[in-house]
């Protein structure tokens, strides 16, 4: 079943759209490297898009310019109907980023991280309280909310990560590799607070090299290589596409370019 | 620029370098405490140590001085030597500091003196050794007096008045006030010092904010949000200013505490005369260099940045900050030489300028012409320092280098 929700902040259209997107770095040993080799997809609210790619094929690239990190060197990214070269800011209220590690301020408490990045994401003070106090309940951080993070386990700082995302209640959500480097317990954390995301209507891009965490939570699956999208489909349509059912093998014949 | 985005970073990073034990250590511990334990301690220490060496009857030997036991019983009655045999290797010895300098007489001194005749008297000492040099001193004084004497005696012999030798006095009178005499002793070594406090208060903090939130990985999700990256990089500043001239404030404080109880302990045991002379410091003379730091703890704060900014993790930034100390302590050492002295060409020289300027304000001089270009200057490189450290936080492929 799908719940159609209406975001106040940004209005229906909440959608992450690239056409042609390309990042070219320029390396003084390997010369010019297409990191992100025009690449087109299109996420959609509602959905969860996984990003799936072996180690240095772009992934978190393709995140960071999604998340304006980077400009791109040509192309367009769309996310949440604002231009990525244009409006850049704007789209940074728009979306939440967690990227692999917890990274946090290990000196300040829980409560003083995601106050920080309420405020720093233009939350008004009193509805930035309302915000910490639901967050802090839906997570259950009420116990250590006065704690400094480098005084907590990765269970809770991972908790608090997830909040310092939420803060600001965006409508798009994108996780560079969210669950490296976890234990199994947090990272089921991590993969509930995904679906999570889903079931609120919220846009979902995820990068992983995964396979079962790609098989499990994954609308709509887009496999990446050297900087260029060989594929994009639902689990359905590739399983299809290529006669084999485990996505490993897909994945291996895909990047082996076998039919 | 959006004010209210760098207030809440500047106070983020102001509360989060506050609670880190290192920046305290920096910033407070080193200042208040380390600093006047280096310069009083070291300073009364080395007063002790020399005080000690004065107060020592040095060993010294007599070579030579055949058929001569006046003067030999005479330097043996000196209260301030202590009379060696003599020995063969005699420079050897002083080598060894076995004993601290060696007079050589020529034979028959006593009669040589007495007839008249010229006698010439060597002293041995190793040079640049304080008690050799205070031992030879002593064996010096001794037979100067010796020579008086001698001179007066004949003088007397021929009826002569001892004062045709004195036909006038000579008296050096000093027109320093007492600000300036401290203040050309204090002069030339606490700009050094408070420059280097400018730096080092300025140092952790600002590789903290840049490398080290690179290597946690909170650069990224800073970057995410919707500030622009120049409120971001200026919040950062001001908060690595403000260690910087945190630091410079409080080695300032702490110093004069420490020079205000010095003052008081000294006061008892020298003359008021001599108090006024050796511990007056001119307030307007402090206060004019800590304006002109102004300038130079934006510079280095900036500097900072951009080191911390390039380097990838917190390990590399400090590899960097080596050779950036060394950059700065030679300009800044170079203004304590004797003979370098305030002119046009070096008024535009970074951190030399304002090492000689504040000399010269602490010691009462106030040149404002020079004082104004040199402020003015200072200013520019400060600007030209920040402007680079922010274009630098516009670059990804310096936030992202990998």
């Amino acid at each position: 079943m799908q719940t159609v929700i209406v975001h106040l902040q940004t209005g229906p259209i909440i959608v992450i759209e690239t056409h042609q997107l390309t990042k070219v770095f320029r390396d003084r040993k390997r010369g010019e490297v297409r990191a992100v080799d025009g690449i087109n997809f299109r996420c959609e609210p509602g959905r969860i898009y996984g990003l799936l790619g072996a180690n240095g094929a772009g992934k978190t690239t393709t995140l960071r310019l999604l998340a304006t990190l980077l400009k791109p060197s040509s192309g367009t990214v769309w996310v949440a109907g604002c231009d990525a070269v244009r409006e850049p800011e704007k789209i940074r209220t728009r979306i939440g980023f967690l990227s692999t590690g917890t990274a946090l301020y290990g000196r300040l408490t829980a409560r003083e991280t995601v106050e920080y990045f309420g405020r720093l994401h233009g939350v008004a003070e009193d509805l930035l309280q309302e915000r910490i106090r639901e967050v802090f309940s839906t997570l259950a951080m009420g116990e250590f909310e006065d704690r400094r993070c480098d005084k907590l386990s990765s269970g809770m700082k991972q908790k608090v990560s997830i909040a310092r995302t939420l803060v600001h209640d965006p409508p798009v959500m994108i996780f560079d590799e969210p669950t490296v480097g976890l234990d199994v317990m947090t990272a089921r954390t991590i993969v509930q607070f995904i679906r999570d995301c889903r079931q609120q209507g919220k846009t979902v891009i995820v990068s992983t090299h995964v396979m079962s965490e790609a098989e499990k939570l994954c609308d709509r699956i887009g496999i990446i290589d050297r900087g260029r999208l060989l594929v994009d489909g639902t689990l359905a349509e590739l399983r299809t596409q290529y006669g084999v059912t485990d996505l490993e093998d897909i994945f291996v014949r895909v990047v082996e370019g076998q039919p | 620029m959006n004010g209210r985005a760098i207030r809440i970073v500047y106070g983020k990073e102001l509360r989060d370098s506050l609670r880190d034990r290192r920046t305290i250590i920096s910033m407070i511990v080193v200042p208040v405490l380390v600093m006047p334990l280096l310069m009083f301690g070291g300073g009364s220490l080395m007063f002790k140590t020399m005080t000690k060496a004065r107060q020592e009857i040095p060993r010294v030997m007599i070579i030579g001085g055949e058929n001569s036991p006046k003067a030999l019983s005479a330097l043996h009655a000196a209260k301030n030597l202590q009379i060696v045999p003599a020995a063969e290797d005699f420079t050897n010895q002083i080598v060894e500091k076995r004993v601290r300098a060696v007079v050589k007489l020529p034979p028959d001194f006593d009669a040589a003196i007495a007839g008249g005749e010229k006698a010439g008297v060597e002293i041995y000492e190793y040079a640049g050794e304080i008690k050799s040099g205070f031992a030879a001193e002593n064996l010096d004084a001794f037979f100067r007096n010796l020579r008086d004497a001698t001179v007066q005696e004949r003088l007397e012999r021929r009826g002569v008045p001892v004062d045709v030798l004195k036909p006038f006095t000579i008296q050096r009178q000093n027109v320093a006030p007492p600000a300036k005499v401290t203040g050309s002793l204090l002069g030339g070594i606490l700009p050094y010092i408070i420059i280097m406090m400018c730096l080092t208060g300025a140092m952790y903090p600002a590789l903290d904010v840049t490398a080290g939130e690179k290597e946690r990985g909170t650069m990224e999700t800073i970057l995410c949000c919707p500030v622009g990256r120049t409120d971001l990089v200026l919040g950062k500043f001001l908060m690595v200013f403000t260690a910087s001239v945190g630091t410079v404030v409080l080695s300032l404080l702490s110093m004069g505490a420490t020079f205000h109880v010095a003052k008081r302990a000294m006061a008892h045991s020298l003359p008021q005369e001599a108090l006024q002379t050796v511990a007056t410091i001119d307030i307007g003379g402090v206060a004019g260099m800590f304006l002109m730091l102004l300038p130079v703890a934006v510079m280095f704060s900036a500097l900072l940045l951009m080191v911390g900014l390039f380097s990838k993790s917190f390990r590399e930034a400090q590899s960097y900050c080596g050779p950036l100390i060394l950059v700065a302590v030679v300009p800044t050492v170079a203004a304590m030489l004797p003979g370098v002295e305030l002119n046009a060409s070096l008024a535009t020289v970074p951190l030399l300028n304002v090492s000689l300027v504040c000399k010269e304000m602490i010691s009462g001089a106030w040149h404002w012409n020079y004082i104004l270009l040199i402020f003015g200057s200072a200013c520019l490189y400060a600007a030209a320092a920040l402007a680079a450290t922010v274009w630098m936080f516009h670059r990804e492929e310096v936030l992202f280098r990998s």
